[in-house]
């Protein structure tokens, strides 16, 4: 009996096959554009980073050794922690921030769609533009900045122009720029949570603080979740406005990888060792979101 | 980042057949000039494409191209891009194989080496000497010395022309000198003095003002390193690194005493354009850089010091005294489709006539003498004729400011961090020492390869 259900089974299949068989041909379109645009670059990528390879020269083939001496490269280890540190606060702020800015749009007031909008108008701007404004205002002897500063008594700071204080001044226009995002999204998931805990808990006799921290903030942390992955995908792979603003200076104070691998690429011309690079960005893409989809599994209302 | 899988056999293909294409038309055009000398209308009916760097040769390149179309019926296709993107597309272009350009101009400090060791450019040499391709009125024996040798390879080709060049020199602003009683310093000690009794913060007043920004800050060392006689290279090969010194290091604790204490706050975010944006504002007294100025500082509808700039030598150190000089020339790559008529492009834009006009507007020194002595072109003059005198005079001063090699970006980057550093308090010796460690591998990498 359960032979004959085997071969039923199997029969069924090819059946199945027989039937799909001509629109096999229709995955060709799909595969050869993917292979093409995605698969074809990712591999001679890798092959790249196998070659010492300098556009005017011959390539040579050097396995390993373009990773290896990134390894005891000072500058692209720099370029690492800079990128940490710059992720860090570049992700932790506009994370604090646009929650509480979220919570605020949560309550109803009045003009509050007039102000919602202007909150989100920095998202709407083009980084580098956004950029260019920035570099005026930190300008020390022309910038608003600094005559802000001198006005509340403070002595005038060199904003991006010192290698201590350039990587806070970028997280400043980070946090100008990324803040509406993390509070859209969180608005979002305001917007979509029961009220039926709200009124127990009101009933409860429960604080303002009590429940944001046991029904808003674990009802809302899914969406926080999403935020925060968007955000460090987003910081890691900064470029446009620390170079427009300083170009990854003073020296080599505000070079982060991204910025690294482009002086790599297209100002030195070491085809080779920019692909290293990339890979080693890529790998830690990977890991990082990796770690992150599994925080978003672990923040799933179960 | 991803390049076209172009092969070498698949480039001299393409090569040979491109040549193959243009040479018939060549050959027809050959018979019918070979009956008189030199012809400008030699080339009639063709197309050339130009890349320029953004600038005043740009510029005076788009005004007169109709000249250049009824004299020779030769119609240019200009392209006009910003520097670096210039040299980058330059530098895929090439390596491709198929450049979408005849003619270009590149700087022989930054390109130079490259080009030359990857073997990208036509050697002009025998059209030189040809009188069917050399007009008279070029004047090829009045290029200077120095123009000729940035124009030859190291294995005695040549594979540009010159077309400009640029000294470093001091621009100053005498209403500010005399204010303080201060008088043009002559040595760099008597410069470090000045800038200390013109420097007034309290009135938003820096003594000095120049490149501090990584990469462009090195050319300002390189001027001061010059003043202890020295440049950054050995002139021998093997190439050694002299940027750790101890004559280097001098100098680069003169660059960090000078920009850290007597610069303005933040100049380590200066550029060229950041310094001249603050002393057209007349908020600098003296600035050091390259010879192109004259003319923004001199713009009624941009300056706020005109008529009040005063233009001198650069000061002698304790053991030399130099002016950096940079050149920039043009060029017709070997996979070129039109390479004659390219030639006479390049012809008629570093020649004579033109290089007059560009001396004219303030846009740049020839590298010819004749037009810095000519009464026409000096009585025409729309900057001041002691901008033309001071250049004349940083001629005998020149020296080199940056090494020929190929890597030349890595190295200004890597140097210039260091002298980026030294402005942020950094100790000269241990940084100079530490980036020449740093660049020395990379440099005979390159020299090696």
């Amino acid at each position: 009996m359960a032979g004959a259900e085997a071969t039923i089974a199997a029969g069924r299949r090819a059946a199945g096959e027989r039937r799909l068989r001509p629109y096999l041909w229709f995955i060709w379109p799909a595969l050869i554009v993917s292979s093409a645009l995605i698969i074809f670059p990712w591999i001679f990528t890798i092959w790249m980073s196998l070659n010492d390879w300098h556009i005017g020269s011959k390539q040579v083939f050097v396995g390993l050794d373009n990773y290896l001496n990134l390894l005891t490269n000072r500058r692209f280890l720099e370029s690492i922690g800079h990128t940490i540190y710059f992720t860090v606060l570049a992700v932790a702020l506009p994370m604090v921030l646009g929650t509480m800015a979220a919570l605020v749009f949560h309550k109803k007031f009045r003009g509050r769609g007039f102000f919602r909008t202007l909150f989100i108008m920095p998202m709407m701007a083009t980084p580098v533009a956004v950029a260019l404004v920035w570099t005026m205002m930190f300008h020390p002897q022309l910038g608003v900045l600094n005559y802000l500063l001198t006005v509340v008594g403070l002595p005038p700071s060199q904003w991006v122009y010192s290698t201590t204080t350039v990587i806070p001044s970028l997280v400043l226009v980070e946090i100008w720029l990324w803040t509406p995002f993390v509070m859209i999204i969180v608005l979002g998931g305001l917007a979509s949570l029961p009220t039926e805990p709200y009124e127990a808990a009101l009933i409860d006799d429960a604080t303002q603080w009590q429940m944001f921290w046991n029904i808003t903030y674990p009802l809302v942390l899914p969406f926080l979740v999403v935020a925060l992955i968007m955000r460090t995908i987003d910081a890691l792979k900064v470029f446009e406005t620390i170079w427009a603003i300083c170009n990854g200076g003073p020296g080599t104070a505000s070079e982060v990888l991204n910025i690294y691998l482009y002086a790599q690429a297209f100002a030195y011309n070491q085809v080779g060792t920019a692909s290293a690079v990339v890979m080693v960005f890529f790998a830690i893409i990977v890991a990082l979101s990796l770690v992150l989809l599994w925080a978003r599994q672990k923040a799933k209302w179960s | 980042m991803i390049r076209r899988p172009i092969t070498r056999r698949r480039a001299l293909q393409g090569a040979a057949a491109f040549s193959g294409l243009a040479a018939p038309m060549l050959n027809t055009v050959t018979t019918y000039a070979q009956s008189g000398a030199f012809n400008w209308q030699r080339f009639k009916g063709q197309t050339v494409e130009v890349l320029m760097e953004t600038g005043p040769r740009a510029d005076l390149m788009k005004k007169y191209q109709k000249e250049f179309l009824d004299q020779t019926g030769i119609k240019l296709g200009i392209e006009v891009i910003p520097e670096q993107q210039a040299r980058q597309k330059v530098a895929i272009e090439l390596n491709s194989g198929k450049p979408s350009f005849d003619v270009f101009n590149f700087a022989f400090h930054v390109q130079k080496r490259q080009f030359e060791k990857a073997g990208w450019l036509q050697d002009i040499s025998p059209w030189l000497k040809d009188p069917q391709m050399m007009p008279a009125e070029y004047e090829l024996g009045d290029v200077s010395k120095m123009g000729m040798g940035f124009a030859t390879t190291s294995d005695g080709q040549i594979n540009a022309l010159p077309i400009l060049c640029d000294y470093f020199m001091v621009y100053y602003n005498k209403e500010l000198f005399a204010k303080k009683g201060v008088a043009f310093p002559k040595t760099m000690d008597e410069m470090m003095v000045a800038a200390g009794k013109l420097h007034d913060p309290a009135a938003g007043i820096a003594g000095f003002v120049g490149r501090g920004v990584r990469n462009a800050n090195v050319v300002l060392w390189t001027q001061m390193l010059s003043g202890w006689g020295q440049e950054t290279i050995t002139n021998t090969r093997p190439l050694k690194l002299l940027t750790d010194t101890p004559d280097a290091i001098a100098s680069a604790e003169y660059y960090k005493k000078m920009l850290s204490s007597y610069g303005p706050k933040g100049v380590t975010g200066f550029n060229w354009n950041e310094a001249q944006g603050l002393f057209m504002q007349g908020k600098a007294a003296m600035w050091v850089d390259a010879t192109g100025f004259a003319a923004p500082v001199e713009d009624k509808t941009k300056s706020r010091v005109v008529g009040k700039v005063g233009y001198g030598l650069p000061p002698s150190g304790p053991k030399g005294h130099g002016s950096v000089t940079f050149g920039t020339g043009m060029a017709i790559p070997k996979a070129a489709a039109h390479k004659e008529a390219g030639y006479y492009t390049m012809l008629w834009m570093t020649g004579r006539a033109m290089a007059g006009r560009m001396l004219q507007v303030g846009g740049g020194i020839p590298f010819r003498t004749a037009p810095l002595k000519d009464p026409a072109v000096l009585s025409t003059l729309t900057v001041p004729k002691e901008w033309a005198e001071c250049a004349a005079g940083c001629a005998p001063l020149s020296m080199s400011g940056l090494p020929v090699i190929v890597p030349v970006t890595e190295f200004r980057d890597t140097i210039g961090t260091a002298l980026t550093n030294l402005l942020g308090g950094a100790d000269a010796a241990a940084e100079m020492k530490r980036a020449t460690a740093e660049f020395q591998p990379v440099l005979d990498k390159s020299e090696a390869s």
